[in-house]
């Protein structure tokens, strides 16, 4: 056993001495942390409907914004914007959403009694839309719920899907959030 | 008087009831050696000559087996040998002492350990060569694997995989981050020599925590003065790729040996019966290298191998939040598919896994023998998701696992009453998760110190009874730096229990600095009784101990490809198993049959359940946390294997496992479904060893699992829904054709020709152990040529 005796001293050393050096936090990035959508009337006040959890996947939910109601009958200029605000400052995700519009598409689904159509604005570079500009059209007084998706990867030539249907869509879900909407 | 009583009827080949028989004579007077040893290194066991010399070993399959004879007054003799049938074979021993003491003879078996022994030779894995170590494992049966999709195959021993079990590489303790469900082992099944399962004391030195069983991978056995090797070419229709795979060993007189071994493997998108697995390709590379030195009472050696694997994962597996996954579970289709192609895109694994070994070992005439051996292990893990942007190419998860072992064992006493073996270990490993992801790390960093003592003995207290016991000690101390989410630390009550971890705080994160010790104690004891021509029984009881894995301590996020949110718990303890397997087997030279029922009771069972549902801006994702119970698993494994006739042969094997939640009171997530194996083969051996194997394989639907369904409120819908991630797949049958010949040429060189038809049917199918049955069917039909030349 005589070999064993300057073996185990040299592992009791190298004991003593390992340590974890201190990582470095990360701030996750390419995090999407809100989602805002503006509706701008002709005249009168905006409306914005915002969704954020800084938190990402940990335990606290989005805090879930509107900042007021709808006119009946009223024609809104809508954009949506997507933003990483746990970085200082905010990044912007909307401009990469826009650069590979063609493999992402934001979809407006209607909840509840809501009276209001959307119409998508923009275009990617094979003609689709990708929704980050659309007019709202309201119609009579009404509520009900506005769930905005942001699907990455979706299938735009499937049935419906570029005249806003996410039925046939597929992809993957990058951002899924419902807004209570009161129209009067 | 012949005092054989070897017997394995129950090896892993369609046909292995084959008998090697014959002679020990001296070389030069041509006298018989009376009571020389005849020992079988890929089966570790052997027989002892007669007083004329004669010997008989039964229950040898159609392979190629490495034989060393040895006398107590001669040089042993080691060789290779190919059995093709029953064979006969005088083997011959160079005689230096003049006079043949009386010798008493203890031991008969040489080395039959108590617990369950399954081996599994070079043939039937290089029939494997294009697939994975977990899916050759399947041939023994009671083993199965977890897989995600086709390529990520992990192996399972009566219903325990991941950290339960310990794979032994070359000597080598893997370690490849095996804590991820979707962790294939990191291992080029194409430069293993041999796999066995052990169980019981003999496992211990391998470790202590094996609560599942140990899987040791075997180097080819070293031959003195050859030179061999192969060059083998698979090719499937399924996955439009395949293998090619070559070695050559060569050793001198003098001992020196080499041998260098290289593969490469590449399959493009699978088919289902229906459409093509979108994105389900691998590109495989292994090589190793064995050198060393191998005299007769002294050796070293030097091993080194290099893994390295791009892995596509099916494309419709990875979803975004819950109502994908309600979306895929109601379709019964893939929600992305494409056609066929190599390319392997996002999302991805990329492995690599060094290993190198020094060995130096000596042994004495009394059949003691020391080695003490140094080994060094780096993985490097790089999973890819998909991301948009600046990110796209980017990793998800970027590991960086190190290990340094270094241990020494010994055997003591081989010719006592108790042959005996110790060993000792240490062991240092550290992980390092880089930051440049850009995402919350997986798995923090760390650094592990492991320190272990073994020791384990056999008697044989009669010629018809063996008993073995071994005791083992591992103390473990992890010591791991992590950024908490500050809100994640006070909601999991950390900020109370733990607050002394805590060595810094910004504004949302929260660095911690925990550290555990683990003491674990593992006790094997056992034995085997033979009576008559071929019964034998064995039984075994083992206690393990298991300390929790850095992902059941650590975790803390989205699992992406599960769709879920999972969390560690630092409180987590070690889990203890009581293990008692037993086993009995007889037969007749026509047939032959086993039973072997197991019970593990484990206290502390460390599982992964549903705890609620968390929201976030993707929407709703349900909350996994790791948690311990007491479990109970219990199961039975019964084989038969028949002889018709002198061509036709069968095999039937059923496994049945039952694994319950104790405290829950409820059954256990991924337990195996009763399997039914049934084979009919046909072998001509005048005709180039024409053999034909048709392969029915019955899976029943699980009846047996958890209800982890849950409610989830879907904004599309408006509704409350129920997700359905529990119920398991209906059974399926399956057949399989196998047909394979050699062709003979000079001086030993030959050329195999092998074709093997799977899914013959083109069934589809689901299965309960793949995480991708959410998403996908099975593989459909595949049609697999095989050509193997060897010299």
């Amino acid at each position: 056993m005589r070999t064993w005796t300057p073996t185990i001293l040299y592992l009791a050393l190298f004991m003593a001495c390992g340590t974890v050096e201190d990582p470095d936090p990360i701030n996750q990035e390419e995090v999407i942390t809100t989602v805002r959508v503006t509706l701008t009337p002709s005249s009168g006040p905006q409306v914005i409907l915002q969704s954020q959890d800084l938190d990402g996947v940990g335990p606290n939910p989005p805090v879930v914004s509107v900042s007021g109601n709808l006119v009946a009958g009223s024609s809104y200029a809508g954009t949506t914007e997507f933003l990483d605000e746990s970085q200082n400052p905010a990044e912007d995700i909307s401009s990469e959403v826009e650069e590979e519009g063609d493999e992402h598409q934001i979809f407006y689904q209607l909840g509840g009694n809501a009276q209001f159509s959307i119409t998508y604005q923009d275009q990617d570079s094979e003609g689709n839309p990708i929704g980050l500009t659309f007019d709202l059209q309201t119609g009579t007084a009404s509520e009900g719920t506005l769930l905005v998706t942001l699907r990455h990867q979706p299938d735009k030539s499937a049935p419906g899907v570029s005249q806003g249907d996410i039925t046939n869509a597929g992809g993957e879900t990058d951002v899924a959030q419902s807004f209570e909407i009161i129209i009067q | 008087m012949l005092i054989s009583i070897g017997f394995n009827g129950f090896a892993q080949k369609e046909a292995c009831h084959y008998s090697l028989s014959g002679s020990v004579i001296d070389e030069h007077d041509q006298s018989n050696l009376a009571y020389a040893t005849v020992y079988v290194q890929e089966l570790n066991r052997g027989v002892v000559a007669d007083s004329t010399g004669y010997y008989s070993l039964d229950g040898l399959c159609q392979e190629t087996y490495t034989i060393t004879v040895s006398h107590v007054s001669c040089e042993p003799v080691t060789l290779r040998l190919e059995i093709k049938g029953n064979t006969e074979k005088t083997l011959l021993l160079e005689h230096h002492i003049e006079a043949l003491k009386a010798l008493t003879i203890v031991g008969l078996e040489l080395s039959e350990p108590s617990a369950i022994q399954e081996h599994m030779g070079l043939n039937t894995l290089e029939r494997y060569g294009s697939a994975s170590l977990g899916d050759a494992l399947k041939e023994i049966t009671g083993l199965s694997s977890l897989n995600t999709g086709k390529t990520l195959v992990k192996p399972m021993v009566q219903g325990l995989y991941g950290s339960r079990i310990v794979i032994v590489n070359q000597g080598v303790r893997l370690q490849d981050m095996e804590w991820g469900e979707e962790h294939a082992p990191n291992v080029d099944i194409n430069s293993a020599g041999g796999v066995q399962l052990v169980k019981g004391a003999e496992a211990l030195q391998y470790g202590g925590d094996a609560i599942g069983g140990t899987i040791v991978i075997n180097a080819t056995p070293f031959v003195p003065d050859t030179l061999y090797g192969k060059a083998a070419l698979q090719a499937s229709s399924n996955g439009r790729g395949g293998l090619v795979n070559a070695d050559v060993f060569k050793s001198s007189a003098s001992g020196w040996f080499t041998k260098i071994q290289g593969s490469l493997k590449r399959f493009g998108d699978f088919k289902a019966p229906d459409y093509y697995l979108s994105n389900s390709g691998i590109f495989e590379k292994g090589i190793s290298l064995h050198t060393g030195r191998n005299q007769s009472n002294r050796g070293f050696d030097l091993y080194y191998s290099l893994y390295d694997a791009e892995i596509a994962i099916l494309r419709a597996s990875h979803i975004g939040n819950i109502d994908d996954l309600v979306t895929a579970i109601n379709s019964q289709q893939p929600q992305i598919m494409s056609d066929f192609d190599y390319e392997i895109g996002l999302p991805k694994q990329e492995v690599t896994h060094h290993l190198a070994r020094l060995n130096y070992f000596r042994s004495y005439e009394s059949g003691n023998r020391w080695q003490v051996q140094y080994d060094f292990q780096f993985n490097r893990r790089l999973e890819f998701d998909v991301r948009v942007g600046d990110d796209r190419d980017k990793p998800v998860i970027d590991l960086e696992l190190t290990t340094h072992t270094l241990s020494g064992d010994l055997d003591l006493n081989q010719k006592g009453q108790f042959p005996s073996k110790v060993g000792l270990l240490y062991r240092i490993q550290e992980n390092f998760a880089d930051p440049d992801t850009g995402i919350k790390r997986l798995v923090p960093n760390y650094i592990r110190y492991e320190l272990g003592g073994f020791i384990t003995t056999r008697h044989q207290l009669s010629p018809f009874w063996l008993l073995d016991a071994g005791i083992r000690y591992d103390f473990n101390r992890i010591e791991a730096k992590k950024w908490y989410e500050t809100s994640r630390w006070i909601e999991r009550g950390y900020d109370t229990d733990f607050g002394d971890f805590v060595s810094e705080v910004l504004e949302n994160q929260i660095l911690v600095n925990p550290q555990f010790d683990f003491h674990n104690v593992s006790v094997s004891v056992g034995g085997v009784h033979h009576w008559g021509d071929k019964g034998k029984i064995r039984f075994n009881y083992t206690l393990a101990q298991r300390a929790p894995n850095p992902s059941e301590l650590f975790s803390d996020g989205l699992h992406q490809s599960a769709s879920r949110i999972e969390l560690g718990d630092l409180r987590i303890e070690q889990e203890t198993s009581h293990k008692i397997g037993a086993s009995i087997a007889s037969g007749t030279n026509r047939w032959s049959w086993e039973i072997a029922p197991y019970l593990n009771h484990i206290n502390g069972f460390i599982l992964l359940e549903p705890e609620g549902v968390e929201q976030t801006i993707r929407g709703a994702f349900p909350v996994w946390e790791y948690q311990q119970t007491d479990a109970r698993i219990w199961g039975v494994d019964v084989r038969a294997v028949v002889s018709w006739h002198d061509n036709w042969g069968s095999d039937h094997s059923y496994s049945y496992i039952h694994g319950q939640d104790i405290m829950g009171d409820r059954p256990l997530i991924n337990m195996v479904p009763p399997k039914f194996r049934n084979r009919l083969t046909f072998t001509l051996p005048q005709w180039h060893q024409l053999q034909i194997r048709l392969e029915s394989i019955y899976n029943f639907e699980q009846n047996r699992y958890p209800n982890n369904d849950f409610e989830v409120f879907l904004p599309i819908t408006g509704e409350l829904q129920e997700v359905d991630i529990s119920t398991p797949p209906p059974g399926y049958h399956l057949l399989n054709l196998w047909v394979n010949t050699t062709f003979n040429f000079k001086r030993q060189n030959e050329m195999q020709v092998g074709l093997a038809i799977e899914n013959l049917l083109n069934t589809s199918y689901r299965d309960y152990l793949n995480r991708q049955r959410f998403f996908t069917d099975e593989p459909g039909v595949n049609f697999q040529l095989s050509l193997k030349y060897s010299f």
